[in-house]
Formats: C-alpha cells, sequence, structure tokens
C-alpha cells in the first residue's frame, strides 16, 4: 500500500492530523493526505466538525469557571490568615 | 522588615486574594481540599520569597504566578511514573475505535450526529454538563495536558518541558483525550436523548 492509499482508508491517521491541525499545524504533505482522505470519508468529516464544537465548548465551559466564584469558607480563611500572621510574628 | 513589605501586604492576602486564588485553582484542579491546601502553601510560600518580590507585577499576579508553578507540579506527579492504571483504562476504552487492519472506523464507535450542534439553548447547557462529566472521567495525565492547553492557552513547547513530555507523546495524547471525550459525549449524548424521548411517551 502506498502512503496515500494509506491515509485515504487510515481513520486513525486522520483524526490525529486533524486534532494537530486544530491547535498546532501539520506539513504541506501532511494538508494534501488529510483534505484527500476527508474527500473521501464522510464518518471523519463529522468527526472533523464535532471536534472542532467540542474545542469551541470547553474553551467557553473553562473560562465560565474561572468566572463563577467558588468561595472559600470563612473558618478556613480565618485560620489561614492567622497562619500568615503567625509567620510574620518569627521574624 | 516594614520595607521589604512595602510592596505587599500579607495581613490582608486572605482578604485579598484567597477566593480568587482559590476559584483558580478549583478550575484546573477538580479537588477542593487539594486546592485548598494548594492556596495555603501559596500564601507560606510568598511569605518566604517575600524579600525577592520585585513591584514589578501586583501583588496578585505575583501571587498567582507562584500558585500556578505548585498546579503544574500537581500535574508533573501525575505524569511521572509507569502508566497509570487510569491511562491504561482510557486507552482500553479506545480499543475498538478502529478496525486494527485497515484503521477505518468500526461501525459501533463511528462518530454521528448527535445533536451537538443544537442551537437550543437548553440542550447546550445539557451537552455542557455532560461534557463535564466526560472531562472527570479522563486519565489525570491527560487532563493536565488539556487543561494547560485549553485553558492557559499554553504552548506546546511549555507544556511538554513542563511535563516532561515528548512532542510526539503531546499529540498522541491530544489525539486520544479527544477520541475519548468524544466518544463518551455521543454515548451520553444519546442515552440523555432516549431518556428524553421516553419521559415524553410517558
Amino acid at each position: 500500500m502506498g502512503p496515500l492509499k494509506k491515509i485515504q482508508y487510515n481513520c486513525k491517521k486522520a483524526t490525529f492530523l486533524i486534532e494537530k491541525k486544530l491547535i498546532g499545524h501539520i506539513t504541506f504533505r501532511e494538508q494534501i493526505e488529510l483534505k484527500i482522505h476527508l474527500f473521501g470519508c464522510s464518518v471523519c468529516r463529522i468527526y472533523q466538525k464535532q471536534t472542532g464544537k467540542i474545542n469551541e465548548m470547553v474553551h467557553q465551559l473553562f473560562h465560565a469557571e474561572a468566572n463563577t466564584d467558588s468561595r472559600l469558607d470563612d473558618n478556613f480563611k480565618k485560620d489561614l490568615q492567622d497562619r500568615i500572621e503567625e509567620e510574620l510574628n518569627k521574624n | 522588615m516594614i520595607a521589604e513589605y512595602e510592596q505587599l501586604n500579607p495581613h490582608r492576602w486572605v482578604e485579598s486574594h484567597a477566593d480568587y486564588l482559590y476559584a483558580y485553582t478549583i478550575s484546573r484542579i477538580n479537588d477542593e481540599e487539594k486546592a485548598k491546601d494548594l492556596v495555603q502553601e501559596t500564601f507560606l510560600a510568598a511569605l518566604e520569597k517575600a524579600d525577592k518580590f520585585e513591584g514589578k507585577s501586583s501583588e496578585r499576579t505575583w501571587l498567582t504566578a507562584i500558585l500556578r508553578n505548585k498546579i503544574v507540579d500537581v500535574y508533573r506527579k501525575k505524569s511521572s511514573g509507569l502508566v497509570t492504571t487510569d491511562i491504561h483504562q482510557a486507552e482500553q476504552e479506545q480499543a475498538d475505535f478502529f478496525n486494527t487492519d485497515d484503521g477505518h472506523w468500526n461501525a459501533e464507535r463511528a462518530p454521528q450526529s448527535f445533536g451537538l450542534d443544537d442551537h437550543d439553548p437548553v440542550v447546550h447547557k445539557e451537552f455542557n454538563q455532560i461534557l463535564q462529566q466526560c472531562m472527570q472521567k479522563l486519565p489525570g495525565l491527560w487532563m493536565s495536558v488539556f487543561t494547560m492547553k485549553h485553558l492557559d492557552d499554553e504552548t506546546t513547547d511549555i507544556i511538554c518541558a513542563e511535563l516532561k513530555l515528548t512532542a510526539a507523546n503531546f499529540w498522541v495524547i491530544i489525539h486520544r483525550t479527544k477520541l475519548n471525550l468524544r466518544d463518551c459525549l455521543q454515548k451520553t449524548g444519546s442515552d440523555y436523548g432516549t431518556i428524553k424521548e421516553n419521559t415524553v411517551q410517558l
């Protein structure tokens, strides 16, 4: 099997390239290989669409989470500040 | 002593920064106890190196940088040593995604449309919850790589250097993480769809 045939039929390799392309870069040769694969493979075309969408969702989720206030309870905070004062007084 | 703390005010650290640092940690390490420990360690470490604070950045930025190093230490511990059982399990899970002979998707595990593109805000919210559940199933190392990439937008070089991964390793992890995450979303998403349909029928 020639290298082109190989990628043409290999979804594992194709999905790998899709991921690499999404957040990094792939070589010109790899781009051609991926294009040819996607042209003939509807399943990987679905994968490509979904994985991009997942990245968007993850990004939104992570950044929304960072804004929600997970708060420490007051007792913990008081103990913590006491601990800091204690360390400060040592010096 | 007083001059040393001209820029830093440890007497108000907890009041000013503890909640922020805690939220920062929780979004990166989903473990409340561990997060509390890290916040405490950060303040204590900061006291020790208070004399190295040059006032070039804000107090909060400086504290966050110390915390971030501690979080990366936790990630690093997860990535060192032998391949842990959770990674083995996660790899098993995707063993039958592709045909071993030709590398093509096996029909049962192949991607299908499942409403990920639904623009209904209710559906979107549900998928966010499923996504969180699916991320929690990821092995620690994979989640660390994933978080550093998608939450902190770190470059591949930095992630590899900090977690002591080769670039090849990094890409394998990114690929495998995504395969499992997508599969989990599809599986859980369609289970959820079935439940919803049944409820409607009742």
